[in-house]
């Protein structure tokens, strides 16, 4: 089972001074809204699928309106389902928004991005509308409680869900999936490096 | 793929000749206070000519910000997640043309960017999509940004370098630059530069 790295691509020598950060570098667009824990256990949780297997689907519903099932996608785009563990939290409000201004990246490589959280979709609305307006779909995994996230492995023991990033081919396949440290956003040129791979 | 391509150029030159070395890092409580002086920052110099000459640098390794052949440099801390500091990027590239385009302020003040948190190619991916024209630095391990007192985002610092090459910072400050008459106006005001 593929648990890649979100650090591999970056060259030895950025590794060699990397220091173990907890900073978070957090937007002041959330004010003084954001929960900050403490520094949790990197990952809490057991993969349930692997790279090659088909994706579990699911339909669940978007903060936009209306529900989303993956299936929907089949033969039609590639898929990127970025799990973040909870809203109102540091690392979590610092994700989606970078993703925000690289939609051009995932249409250059077919691609769609689905937000999870096992948030409610109240709660996620508020939360995004603080990072402005996501061209991508941001879907609730709260009832049943984390139903999807424990379909792939990624619901922890607290019930939120790891940081995680599946990516998934038009055939609906599992290419790659990276259970990052939840303390941790995962680096931006790990998800493109990913994608650029099924265009090959 | 292009566009993809030449990202990823941009990302190992940057990662190979930008990265941001910082020794042992001690965070600091709070971000540096009008008055004080900056905490030592080492920056790599940039490999591209229009950037090293624009901050007026003429070796290769690291410089030290306030070696920056100013009078005043504003330093940003961003990064390429923070929607405040997307929103306000239109607003910093027109400060930085306003400063170009005055030849009485051209070589006098300067504009870097940190960004906190990012990957050389996370920055690239900021600098191309908000076209900046202004050196833009990773600071992938938050090393830079602890020593800044772990500030949000965006914050600006405002330090001026006097003849004998000591320097105090006038302005550190969350909070974009939003009007970039006025922040210039305050910026020249607060560092007596004229």
């Amino acid at each position: 089972m593929k648990k890649s790295n979100c650090f591999s691509v970056l060259p030895g020598i950025v590794l060699i001074f990397f220091l173990a950060a907890t900073a978070y570098g957090l937007s002041d667009a959330f004010k003084d809204n954001i929960y900050h824990p403490e520094n949790l256990k990197p990952t809490d949780s057991v993969l349930k699928v692997k790279v090659g297997d088909r994706a579990p689907d699911f339909t669940l519903p978007a903060v936009s309106g209306g529900k989303i099932s993956l299936s929907r996608y089949l033969g039609k785009k590639n898929v990127v389902i970025s799990f973040v563990p909870a809203a109102w939290t540091p690392v979590c409000s610092d994700q989606w928004p970078g993703y925000n201004i690289v939609e051009d990246l995932f249409n250059k490589n077919d691609a769609i991005l689905l937000g999870i959280t096992v948030d409610n979709i109240p709660t996620l609305f508020a939360w995004t509308n603080q990072m402005g307006n996501l061209w991508f779909p941001v879907l609730s995994d709260f009832w049943p409680h984390g139903r999807t996230a424990d379909a792939y492995g990624v619901l922890r023991s607290d019930g939120i869900t790891e940081r995680a990033l599946f990516i998934i081919d038009k055939k609906g396949i599992i290419r790659d999936i990276n259970v990052n440290d939840i303390n941790k956003r995962p680096r931006l040129e790990s998800i493109v490096r990913e994608l650029e791979k099924l265009n090959k | 793929m292009k566009a993809m391509k030449k990202i990823l150029i941009h990302f190992i030159a940057l990662t190979v000749c930008v990265f941001v070395f910082s020794s042992p890092v001690t965070a600091a409580k709070s971000p540096p206070a009008k008055g004080a002086i900056l905490p030592e920052i080492n920056l790599a110099v940039p490999v591209k000519d229009r950037a090293k000459s624009y901050l007026g640098l003429s070796t290769s390794g690291f410089f030290k910000i306030p070696q920056i052949r100013a009078k005043v440099v504003l330093i940003e801390i961003f990064s390429m997640y923070c929607p405040h500091c997307q929103g306000d990027a239109p607003d910093v590239n027109k400060l930085y043309n306003m400063i170009e385009g005055n030849p009485r302020l051209k070589n006098k003040v300067k504009l870097i960017g940190i960004g906190a948190g990012n990957s050389s190619y996370e920055v690239e991916v900021f600098a191309k999509t908000y076209d900046i024209p202004f050196p833009l630095f990773a600071d992938m391990d938050y090393s830079i940004h602890k020593v800044l007192g772990e500030v949000r985002t965006p914050y600006f610092i405002g330090i001026k370098i006097n003849n004998d090459g000591t320097h105090r910072v006038f302005y550190s400050k969350l909070g974009g630059v939003d009007n970039p008459d006025q922040f210039l106006d305050l910026m020249l005001r607060l560092s007596g530069v004229k």
